[in-house]
């Protein structure tokens, strides 16, 4: 019944019955908002637990993203459904702030903030950096066109694709590991007010837990950080040793600079 | 203090700062100054008409600016139209009593927990400060209070799907902004209502569009 009524104008009270399609009422894009802000959570939080296998060596990390190219259409699936949900996170979050810029067109010239953390007045920018930074991840490790080497690692033992010496190849250059380090941190500031707010969104707050959500989205937030800026940092402090196979030789860099497609080396034997 | 300012400027043949007030005790919630940047100053839980001048220091200054919402057009100098607030309250904020004999005083009975939750959420005077304090604009804690009040009785509950749809439509109709849960609106409440009423109408909201899916 409610759906045959004329919409109201501003100055009529709504009686009863009246609404707006869930999507569109305020609440509704919040609602949305924190469930395609969980869904890339999740995504962040897999992603972080997958990259730290490779502190267990080329082995095992390689055998990880074998194992999930070797879902074939299942990963497509997986890619669409994380790519629905961010593009949906990206929409609402633009629609949400432009709509809120216009609630507040004229700001004060004593311009006070109380209560409101950073992170949680920066959402957009923070935002619009970490999907900066999602394109160029793309390009670089899962498209792998931003480096050439790439293209050139020889297959692992098991004739695997090289991700191990792949992302240390990537992170020796203090420029991308900068980059990376500054976006996930970005990243996890978003997270620090997001997390806390997806709860909000959701209800699932109260006056008693709103304090320990905080810390719990904070906390959160803080170990995702550690955990992804652990392999750029151990690359850059040596820690992570190349595969005997992958460490150019004078040759092989001359090789490289010429763009020859030839493999930097064919001689097997990982190190782990 | 505006007061003397303005019985100064009667004197002269300016015009007289228009501001809103009424009780002048914290009651009404008619007075919307935005002290230094803060709706209601910087004393906090505490409405502009009852904060003392002693907190401030001997010359400093002091800003003085009104309310600012696209929802809450300026009439005049500091006076605001806050008349988007009654509408969002005739669209679902009250409990239809039909005619009848008196009932009987607490023939309902109401936990005390709900009654004092309710009582904490009644404690909105509808000030707007919330509205003014919010970076978007949003009037999610007052319609959460609103909601939340009547939510957590018995009185309320007939009609608490109608009402969360309605009150959030209307606030949504008016050109509130959205809650980007800043916490802000909290920190400058005159009547200290926390966040947790957003949550709790955000509950109310979700489940009642649940319940008219069929
Ligand atoms: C993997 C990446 C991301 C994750 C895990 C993530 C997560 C979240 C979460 C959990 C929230 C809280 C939702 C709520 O308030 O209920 C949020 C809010 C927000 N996100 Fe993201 N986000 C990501 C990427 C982005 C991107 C690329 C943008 C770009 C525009 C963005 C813009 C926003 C904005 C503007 C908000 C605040 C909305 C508001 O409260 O008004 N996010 N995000
Ligand atoms: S004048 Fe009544 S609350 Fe301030």
């Amino acid at each position: 019944m409610a759906s045959t009524q004329t919409p109201t104008t501003k100055k009529q009270p709504q009686q009863n019955q009246s609404s707006t399609p869930f999507t569109s009422a305020s609440i509704g894009k919040k609602v949305l908002m924190a469930f395609s802000g969980i869904v890339s959570f999740g995504f962040v939080l897999g992603h972080m637990l997958g990259n730290l296998q490779i502190f267990l060596g080329q082995e095992q990390i390689n055998a990880y993203a074998h194992s999930l190219h070797a879902l074939g259409a299942g990963i497509w699936v997986i890619r669409i459904v994380l790519l629905f949900f961010f593009v949906l996170h990206i929409f609402l979050g633009v629609k949400l702030k432009a709509e809120n810029l216009r609630a507040k067109p004229v700001g004060y010239k004593f311009n006070e903030t109380v209560k409101a953390s950073l992170s949680s007045r920066t959402m957009i920018w923070t935002g619009v950096t970490i999907l900066a930074f999602f394109i160029f991840h793309i390009l670089h490790y899962t498209a792998r066109i931003t480096d050439p080497r790439f293209l050139q690692l020889s297959l692992d033992l098991a004739g695997r694709f090289d991700v191990y010496s792949m992302v240390i190849l990537g992170f020796e250059s203090p420029l991308i590991s900068g980059f990376y380090i500054l976006a996930v941190g970005l990243l996890c500031f978003h997270l620090s007010h997001g997390l806390y707010s997806m709860f909000q969104s959701l209800g699932l707050t109260t006056k008693s837990t709103s304090k320990m959500l905080h810390k719990f989205a904070h906390l959160v937030a803080l170990v995702l950080f550690l955990g992804f800026a652990a392999v750029p940092v151990a690359v850059l402090a040596n820690q992570l040793p190349l595969p005997n196979s992958e460490i150019p030789t004078e040759e092989a860099l001359d090789t490289l600079t010429t763009e020859s497609p030839n493999q930097i080396s064919t001689d097997s034997g990982g190190v782990r | 203090m505006l007061d003397i300012v303005n019985e100064e400027l009667a004197k002269t043949d300016i015009e007289p700062i228009h501001f809103d007030h009424d009780c002048r005790e914290g009651i009404c919630g008619m007075c919307s100054l935005v002290i230094n940047g803060v709706p209601h100053g910087p004393q906090a839980a505490t409405t502009a008409c009852q904060l003392h001048m002693r907190s401030f220091k001997d010359g400093d200054a002091i800003y003085i600016e009104p309310f600012r919402a696209r929802a809450f057009p300026v009439i005049k100098d500091t006076i605001v139209d806050r008349s988007a607030f009654d509408r969002i309250m005739q669209a679902g904020g009250f409990v239809s009593v039909n005619t009848g004999g008196t009932p009987d005083a607490n023939a309902i009975a109401i936990p005390k927990t709900a009654s004092e939750s309710a009582m904490d959420s009644a404690a909105c005077i509808g000030c707007g400060a919330c509205v003014a304090a919010c970076k978007n604009g949003s009037a999610m804690l007052f319609v959460g209070a609103k909601v939340s009040q009547f939510a957590d009785l018995p009185q309320g509950q007939p009609e608490k799907t109608a009402r969360a749809k309605a009150m959030v439509a209307q606030m949504d109709t008016e050109g509130f902004g959205n809650c980007s849960n800043y916490s802000e609106c909290e920190a400058v409440c005159p009547k200290d209502i926390k966040v947790s009423v957003i949550a709790k109408m955000n509950r109310e909201y979700l489940s009642a569009t649940v319940k008219t899916l069929s």
